[in-house]
């Protein structure tokens, strides 16, 4: 092996004083080597990313370097000037970043963007630039280089915009690439091939380089080593195949773990009476029209048809865009359709309006994706939680004593009752949630990406507590999600869409065995780190 | 950690400030019926009495020999209830084709919207004339004016609020749970657009106050009160000999907007911590 | 873009005949006759006046008539006629308007450099002494009223310094011809537009202030700083240009108080402009007249809203394709 390009350590990051702890990074320790790739696992808050802007020399002004050393061609980083940060970055280190929607500039060409990497070292002529950035733009696989290198960042894809923040990060030939979740905004498809394309180029120009996720399947992907990190410490490092075969800590086993496993579980789908259905369910999203200018249709719903059994789950998978959280909003009623029915039983939802639909909306619940914005952060959670059976004629005294016991159930504390959001982590308040959406006894709980926000400890906490309180409740649930993991783990029916129609359909164990639709087999195939789950 | 807004308000130096000087104006609109019980408009001492030489004048006489202090202090009344009064009008036009607009969304917000917009791109002080002096100069026609030229921007406010509020997951989630329209506007949406709405109010008592004073200088305002705008105005022919006249009642209509606007300033720290002073 | 600017004039048109309705009931709104009311209270006196501006807008007529009547006068650009100024009112606004045109354009001008200079300055050094004394000195001139300030300018640099001319447009009987006049013009034009700048450039400086210290916090400008970009390439060019589209939509909606600023500045220093119009109309009562300079400072605004969402369009690439 190699001498290390970068080697990092003792590394000490300060926080600001009154920060909930004194040091984001205490003490890590790692080398960057050529033609290696080093991923930087860890929940959110563990420090990964501040590890990758010590990198760059690009902390937030509140966080500084209190010890440690970043060693690069035998010089220390974090000893150089501020000319001496900029003439490494882009040139020695460069970097890509988490969003690619807003990591670019809005208001300039995405040649121009590109060629700026080279005018920041003062290199080439104007001219040569320009084709490189072509050049470039050809290398990362872009269509149509040289009119992409034309168009404005709007104009490109999410997984069009990563490629060209990857073919910028590359334009100076860099020893160390830093990608900082760089495929965590995508969908799983255009991730597949971002993946794909960090791996291919990192070998092709033999670059080290540092990768920060915090999902074990890309790690799986794409890693040569890791290094697992928890509040700011190192937990566990060591050879990819090691860590993720025979970890050590018992930190790392836990995450291991709770990643979901791409083998469905044995289930037998309930056949019971129908809980919901739903047919030709259709809505077409009319947007800008005005009085002159044309209108943007977006086909959210085609002739949607499904039916959910007593005590069943199903799920609805699918990538962003494809109408899956629409569907959840259409059967909520939180949106009207523009055709087609949903039943509950023998009511029919769709045809209900006014006071009608206000009683009838007990039976079906919804639990929210996001867990900061789906409670009122003037309410307390008590209040937020009682609400619901009160508008429904519940006694004040039993509607509050209905609350303290479904903090129990959901597993809170029951003084969390007279406490305020604010002061509960992700997973408590995404089970305040849960609670808000029993406290009215339903028969049906949808859940649209009920975990994704969470991290994955968390989400496999929170994923139990709804398979148990389903069991226990006999409910059954419309479970909406991205992930095909968690599909697999919770599912007992899982319904593919695409462009607002469900390509697939069938029984979880029959959907991963022998997935039917060409699009399906895709979205299977591009999951990260299937060959690990599936060895 | 986590502060009250009244303490994050009061280490505000600038809203301190605007809240002591507030507090003087509105004493010497309470005091002057007590100090100065006679009419501003009365004549006390000969005319141009320069500032600073007479204890009875402190701040002189104008051209027709009133006193100015008097003047200064019978005006603060005028301008507090003008501002205050047409604010609250401005709010309760704004804030319900706001709330309207944006809860409802589609025809009926393009409808308001429209309307709103219209009023945004007449020219508002020439509008506040044109109607002053339709209706003829009095406290109410003022008020009235100032209100109907000042509202736009409390609906856009509104609307842009309530539009963002309307989608968040909690107000789904209060629809879902079967809780009324109303009860969902009082309990989920309207205490989470208060904030803003009370920061914007605090600036718009001031630009009242800075219109009434301009309408008042070009001779529109209400004939048998004495008001700040109309002091400098009647100031104006003899600026050469008398500067005083001119001076002192500008200086306390900038010192009250100042104020008035330190206080917005204090008010959004306070109750908008995230939305603002991030580049500290 | 064609398309686009049709639009808009389109909408612009809608608006203004909105306004031109808003008039109609305005006289209405005012007490006594509405032929005595446009007349004017000189014309009063004038009974054959009178009658004929009964009879042109038929106010003998039921209401929706006689709105018909008073837009087809406007439409055919026909304002009526001032009987105080012994002339139609439209001739009396196209004489007055270049002036005012010079005197907004240049104070708009004036504002929007400095405001938008010292703007990205402060937001620059935010938190340092040059920003505070920035934005004290925004937030003062945003609280000074714009007549009193004017007033101060004369006494000071006028009466007491002698420096510059305190009223008109011109020497009157100065004779100057070319750029002589021109520079007499430019020594009148000082004072007014500098004052009627002040309050603009304070609002232009603390919106620049904060949308750049909102773009500095966003993710491209942590991306141009990956690149190795000099920190003053990175200011200028991803954070201003990215936070001046907010200047620009807030420079189209100043619009309107500019204009009405214009009043009290043209009142103020005797500049032959149609806000000096608008105060002379209104110490006649000459209400024909009031509402003629009105609609013609509307539609001066819908203009000008109209050139700024052109170049707003201009400088963003998005809003192609929203539309």
């Amino acid at each position: 092996m190699s001498a290390p390009v970068v080697s990092v350590r003792g590394l000490r990051l300060a926080l600001p004083p009154g920060a909930d702890r004194p040091l984001a990074v205490d003490g890590v320790s790692f080398d960057l080597t050529a033609g290696e790739i080093l991923c930087l696992v860890g929940e959110s808050g563990s420090g990964k990313s501040m590890c990758a802007h010590a990198l760059m020399g690009l902390l937030p002004r509140a966080v500084k370097p209190s010890g440690g050393e970043i060693r690069m061609e035998g010089t220390d980083l974090l000893a150089q000037d501020e000319a001496g940060w900029r003439d490494t970055r882009g040139r020695r280190i460069a970097m890509i970043f988490q969003e690619p929607m807003t990591a670019l500039n809005p208001l300039m060409r995405i040649g121009d963007q590109m060629a700026e990497m080279f005018e920041a070292h003062g290199l080439l002529t104007p001219a040569e630039r320009r084709a490189r950035a072509v050049a470039l733009a050809g290398e990362v696989g872009l269509p149509e280089p040289e009119r992409i290198v034309r168009a404005y960042p709007h104009q490109l894809s999410g997984g069009q915009r990563q490629r060209a923040m990857i073919a910028m990060a590359l334009a100076l030939e860099p020893a160390v690439l830093v990608a900082d979740e760089p495929t965590t905004a995508l969908d799983v498809t255009t991730q597949a091939q971002i993946l794909a394309l960090v791996r291919d180029l990192q070998r092709r120009r033999n670059m080290a380089v540092l990768f920060i996720t915090h999902d074990f399947g890309v790690v799986a992907e794409i890693a040569d080593r890791v290094l697992v990190l928890r509040h700011g410490r190192v937990v566990e490092a060591g050879p990819a195949a090691a860590v993720l075969g025979r970890p050590q800590e018992s930190y790392t086993r836990t995450l291991l773990a709770a990643v979901p496993s791409m083998d469905p579980p044995v289930r037998t789908p309930p056949a019971g009476p129908k809980a919901v259905e739903v047919a030709g369910l259709t809505k077409t999203y009319v947007t800008g029209g005005g009085w002159w200018r044309p209108a943007r249709r977006v086909e959210a719903a085609r002739g949607v048809a499904f039916a959910l059994h007593k005590g069943e789950t199903l799920g609805l998978v699918g990538e962003s865009g494809s109408g899956k959280s629409s569907i959840a909003k259409l059967v909520m009623r939180l949106v009207e359709p523009d055709a087609g029915t949903v039943r509950l039983g023998d009511t029919d939802l769709t045809r209900l309006s006014g006071e009608p639909l206000r009683r009838a909306r007990r039976r079906i619940q919804m639990v929210f994706q996001d867990p900061f914005a789906s409670l009122n952060p003037r309410r307390t959670v008590g209040r937020i939680i009682a609400d619901g059976p009160r508008a429904h004629g519940v006694p004040e005294a039993e509607a509050r004593e209905r609350a303290r016991r479904l903090l129990g159930l959901v597993g809170l504390d029951p003084s969390a009752f007279d406490r305020y959001p604010h002061e509960f982590s992700g997973g408590q308040r995404q089970r305040v949630g849960i609670a808000r959406a029993l406290a009215l006894e339903p028969e049906i709980l949808v859940a649209d990406e009920a975990v994704s926000a969470l991290d994955v400890s968390v989400q496999a906490q929170v994923l139990a507590l709804l398979e148990d309180l389903k069991a226990r409740l006999g409910l059954s649930m419309l479970f909406i999600t991205h992930d095909l993991r968690v599909a697999a783990q919770i599912c007992d029916r899982i319904a593919v869409m695409r462009r607002g129609e469900i390509v697939e359909l069938k029984t979880a164990s029959a959907l991963f065995a022998h997935p039917e639709h060409p699009y399906t087999r895709a979205l299977l195939d591009a999951v990260p780190g299937r060959t690990r789950s599936a060895a | 950690m986590r502060r009250g807004p009244l303490a994050a308000f009061l280490r505000h130096p600038g809203a301190v400030f605007g809240l002591l000087v507030l507090v003087l104006v509105v004493a010497a609109a309470l005091l002057a019926p007590v100090l100065y019980p006679t009419s501003p408009w009365r004549m006390v001492q000969r005319p141009f009495v320069p500032p600073f030489t007479l204890d009875r004048v402190p701040l002189g006489t104008d051209a027709l020999g009133r006193d100015i202090a008097a003047g200064l202090m019978h005006g603060a009344g005028v301008s507090l209830l003008v501002g205050l009064v047409s604010t609250l009008a401005a709010l309760l036009i704004g804030v319900p084709i706001g709330a309207l607009a944006g809860y409802f969304g589609g025809r009926i917000d393009d409808l308001l919207m429209r309307f709103t917009e219209l009023f945004q791109t007449i020219p508002s002080f020439a509008l506040a004339i044109v109607l002053v002096a339709i209706l003829q100069p009095a406290l109410s026609s003022l008020i009235l004016a100032i209100a109907l030229v000042s509202w736009p921007p409390v609906t856009r406010l509104v609307r842009g609020e309530v539009l963002s509020l309307r989608s968040r997951e909690y107000v789904q989630a209060a629809v879902v749970t079967g809780q009324t329209t109303f009860t969902i506007l009082r309990r989920e949406i309207l205490p989470n657009t208060l904030s803003p709405i009370v920061v914007l109010a605090s600036l718009m008592v001031a630009t009242a106050i800075l219109l009434e004073s301009s309408l008042s200088f070009l001779g529109l305002g209400d004939p048998n009160r004495m008001s700040w705008g109309f002091m400098v105005g009647a100031g104006r022919t003899v600026i050469r000999q008398a500067w005083w006249i001119t001076a002192f009642p500008g200086l306390v209509i900038l010192v009250t907007v100042l104020a008035l606007n330190l206080i917005g300033e204090g008010l959004n720290d306070a109750l908008n911590p995230r939305l603002s002073r991030e580049g500290r | 873009m064609a398309l686009f600017l049709a639009r808009r004039l389109g909408k612009g048109i809608l608006v203004l005949l909105a306004i031109v309705v808003l008039n109609f009931f305005l006289i209405r709104l005012a007490p006594g006759d509405p032929a005595l009311v446009m007349a004017g209270e000189a014309g009063a006196g004038d009974e054959l006046y009178v009658a004929q501006l009964r009879e042109k807008f038929g106010l003998d007529q039921p209401l929706p008539l006689q709105l018909g009547l008073y837009l087809r006068s406007i439409l055919s650009l026909d304002l009526g006629y001032s009987v105080r100024q012994q002339m139609p009112v439209g001739r009396l606004i196209l004489d007055r308007l270049p002036a005012t045109l010079l005197l907004t354009g240049t104070a708009f001008l004036i504002s929007l450099t400095l405001g938008v200079a010292l703007g990205a300055l402060a937001a620059r050094r935010a938190g340092r002494l040059a920003d505070t004394a920035i934005t004290a000195l925004a937030l003062l001139f945003y609280a000074t009223p714009l007549f009193w300030v004017s007033l101060m300018a004369i006494i000071v640099f006028s009466v007491r310094l002698d420096w510059l001319p305190a009223f008109g447009f011109e020497t009157v009987g100065g004779g100057y011809t070319g750029l002589a006049r021109a520079a007499d013009i430019a020594r009148h034009l000082v004072l007014p537009s500098l004052t009627l700048g002040l309050f603009f450039m304070a609002v232009y400086v603390r919106m620049t202030r904060a949308s750049m210290l909102e773009v500095a916090g966003l993710d491209f400008v942590k991306t141009a700083r990956a690149k190795g970009l000099r920190e003053g390439t990175v200011q200028r060019r991803h954070v201003l240009r990215n936070a001046l589209l907010p200047v620009v939509t807030l420079a189209g909606l100043q619009a309107g108080t500019l204009v009405g600023g214009a009043i009290l500045t043209e009142t103020v220093f005797a500049w032959p402009g149609i806000g000096r119009l608008m105060y002379e109309a209104l110490l006649q009562r000459d209400y024909n007249l009031l509402l003629g300079v009105f609609v013609v400072s509307s539609a001066m605004v819908l203009l000008f809203n109209l050139v700024t969402d052109v170049i707003y369009r201009v400088v963003d690439p998005r809003i192609e394709a929203a539309s």
